[in-house]
């Protein structure tokens, strides 16, 4: 029973370690910024830590990772003796990319080179954004991601202090790709807490690519929110690839509102980490606006991976359209929901949904829930999901034909992912995620960069 | 080239040959005919090496190698090719690059180089023209979306494709119109030599008139109950098959 009582809760120890560091936490940063901390702990501390009770997370029970970590916080940027920008250069040819690096949670100055960004565009680090972009930044802060309405989202706003904020004025289309490499590299185990925002204006064009990459082999728990606001007209893409290693829990929360007009493409790729929880929520704020979202995960060994989606139809003639895939071997875990909820306003909403996933052994399992709420007649809306296993009638055919099982069986696994694949809209990209997703199906590290560190376990 | 003695399979618990001896030599054409259940397609299958079937007695040997040592696709890269009764949709595998990677694996197993795209381009440009078939369908998954007709002409191409040493085609002519079964005969007829062999499972005269077989075969209740020359597929289409049914219950 002492044991007991002398055993702090996961809560606590957060609410502590909050009420220990609030200072060096706040430190340079706008009131409005730190008033908000306050609010989200206590909705943190009502909520508690997601578990299987908790709304929305019940194939996600993170009760256990919380319980037992006490991982340094990167309340300060952390010193790298290595040139990030040198360590990331992708030698993939012609594909060029406006770099932005963030190591343990803090842009990088000294990697991201702004000159070389178009015009009249801001990108530059949250932080700095806060200060001097403070109309920008405030008018969307904690307005997209909710604290009171998620407990990760309210962890992130807890203790956010840096990540990568981008602004795009109205009618400016980049071409080049921006991609934010997101490091996690540290001599102990460490959590994370980065934030982000993107805004794009008015019929401005964008894509952005998210990369995640672990760096050293220590244990990471990483929470990562960004709050996208799409203005009208505005055609944005994100990409994300996650490639942590098993030793990470990785918590992403992308929270977006769309106005009039607007086209939305996300595609979330795992390819490895531990644990991973991805929160994707839209709400189509403007008629005629539209949102393509799709992701792929594949997954070994113990890996888990949770996609949680939610669709706000809130405005008449929007289009949502989902398709999310998983290939799940050995004993991992994955679960899918895709929450759509249609207004009794957004009349003429067409709202698509597709879960397939594919498991490789009887250890694997997935879980899989759509939850359609439509409080209107005038909808076109479908959705389905599969469980299955690769075929074997199309199996042997690959086999009569001379191809070996290994062969036949990665061939039916690529062609499964490849429809997720076909949802990328940059082809150099595309080519590049169809190698990763090759080598990874093939068992082969799956490295997408020349990084020497042997980064994944 | 091929010689099965007495051989044995059952799928699920249930026995479907029951002592099958069947003997094909290079250049020989032979054509297996029987009533609906009788086993053709399982010993099709038993012999390109489905696993749902367990052989239970008997031997196969192919080029006297023993074919129940290798997998199917060893086999097939030994020169065995099934055309399937009912070929299977395989959405999201490209033609081209499920083609490529067959051919590929039969030039490696046979020590050859793998051929440029450039050189398997025209190799496919080739066979094409010579079974006729829609050069679209290339362009598609294995086929997915096919009629029943383009799948059976899609196997003939892969035959050509792969240019096996034996072809078992299992009711290549089901499903085909009259222009298509004589394209598709043709085909076949071209691809002949002296060292190869074909086994045509059918249910009709009318493809043996294109492709004609040196032995027929009556499949009944998993053993090959008669055997004679060209003449009996004839006699078949005649009389059906219950004068045969009755021989061998009487
Ligand atoms: N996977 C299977 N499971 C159960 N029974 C099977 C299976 N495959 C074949 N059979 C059975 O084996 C028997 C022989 O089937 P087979 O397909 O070999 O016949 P067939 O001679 O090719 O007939 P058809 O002329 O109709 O094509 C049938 O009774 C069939 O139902
Ligand atoms: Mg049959």
């Amino acid at each position: 029973m002492a044991e007991l009582l002398e055993k702090i809760s996961a809560v606590d120890r957060i609410s502590n370690i909050f009420d220990a560091n609030q200072t060096m936490v706040g430190e340079g940063l706008p009131a409005w910024v730190n008033q908000a901390r306050t609010p989200a702990l206590q909705a943190f501390q009502k909520m508690g830590i997601p578990s299987f009770r908790t709304e929305n997370y019940k194939y996600s029970d993170l009760t256990r990772l919380f319980e037992n970590e006490n991982f340094r916080r990167s309340f300060k940027p952390d010193l790298f003796d290595v040139d990030l920008a040198e360590v990331f250069s992708c030698d993939v040819p012609e594909f060029d990319t406006h770099l932005i690096l963030v190591a343990n949670g803090w842009y990088d100055e000294k990697s991201t080179n702004s000159e070389l960004f178009p015009k009249g565009v801001i990108i530059k680090s949250l932080r700095k954004a806060m200060l001097e972009n403070a109309d920008l930044v405030e008018a969307y802060y904690g307005k997209l991601a909710k604290s009171n309405e998620d407990p990760l989202t309210a962890i992130n706003t807890i203790f956010a202090q840096d990540g990568v904020f981008i602004y795009i004025p109205d009618n400016v289309q980049i071409t080049k790709p921006l991609q934010i490499i997101n490091i996690l590299r540290s001599e102990d185990d460490l959590f994370v807490t980065q934030r982000n925002m993107i805004i794009a204006g008015k019929n401005s064009q964008a894509k952005i690519m998210l990369c995640d990459h672990t760096l050293t082999s220590q244990q990471f728990i990483n929470s990562n929110i960004t709050e996208v606001k799409i203005g009208e007209d505005a055609v944005v893409d994100i990409y994300s690839i996650q490639n942590q290693h098993n030793k990470t829990a990785s918590f992403s929360g992308i929270y977006v509102s769309q106005d009039k007009g607007s086209t939305l493409s996300t595609n979330a790729m795992t390819l490895h980490g531990g644990i991973i929880r991805n929160n994707l929520k839209i709400s189509l704020d403007g008629e005629h606006a539209s949102a393509s979202i799709s992701g792929l995960a594949l997954t070994d060994k113990n890996q888990h991976v949770d996609n949680y989606t939610s669709i706000e139809h809130l405005k008449p003639n929007c289009v949502s359209n989902q398709l999310y895939k998983n290939i799940l071997d050995d004993s991992s875990t994955g679960a899918f929901t895709g929450r759509i909820h249609v207004s009794p306003y957004a009349t003429k909403t067409a709202a698509y949904q597709r879960n397939n996933n594919v498991l490789l052994t009887d250890a694997a399992k997935m879980n899989t829930k759509p939850q359609l709420v439509i409080d209107n007649d005038d909808v076109k809306c479908s959705h389905g999901a599969t469980v299955g296993r690769i075929n074997d009638e199309a199996l042997f055919y690959l086999q009569a034909r001379g191809i070996n099982e290994k062969e036949a069986r990665l061939m039916l696994m690529f062609a499964f992912a490849h429809e997720v694949l076909a949802e990328v809209k940059i082809d150099k990209l595309r080519d590049v995620i169809d190698e990763l997703v090759n080598k990874r199906l093939r068992g082969e590290v799956s490295l997408c960069h020349s990084c020497a560190l042997d980064c994944i376990r | 080239m091929l010689v099965i003695k007495d051989l044995y399979a059952k799928v699920e618990g249930k026995d479907i040959l029951k002592g099958i001896n069947l003997t094909v030599n290079a250049g020989e054409v032979h054509a297996i005919m029987g009533p609906n259940g009788s086993g053709k397609s399982t010993l099709a299958n038993v012999l390109a090496g489905h696993t749902n079937f367990e052989v239970t007695h008997g031997t196969a040997t192919f080029n006297g190698k023993d074919i129940f040592e290798m997998s199917a696709d060893v086999r097939a890269k030994e020169g065995l090719f099934l055309s399937f009764q009912y070929p299977v949709e395989i959405p999201g595998v490209s033609m081209v690059n499920f083609l490529k990677t067959a051919v590929n694996e039969h030039r490696k197993y046979r020590n050859q180089k793998e051929l440029s795209a450039g050189d398997f381009l025209k190799l496919m440009r080739e066979k094409k023209e010579m079974v006729q078939i829609d050069s679209q369908l290339t362009n598609r998954s294995v086929n997915e979306g096919f009629s029943g007709g383009e799948k059976k002409k899609n196997e003939i191409f892969q035959m050509a494709m792969l240019e096996p040493t034996l072809a078992i085609l299992d009711e290549t002519d089901s499903g085909l119109d009259i222009d298509a079964l004589r394209i598709v005969s043709n085909g076949v007829n071209m691809l002949k030599n002296k060292n190869n062999a074909t086994i045509l499972v059918t249910h009709y005269q009318r493809l043996l008139d294109y492709i004609v077989p040196d032995f027929v075969h009556v499949l009944y209740e998993g053993r090959i109950v008669k055997s004679a020359g060209k003449e009996l597929a004839i006699e078949l289409e005649e009389k059906g098959y219950d004068w045969i049914k009755k021989e061998v219950e009487g």
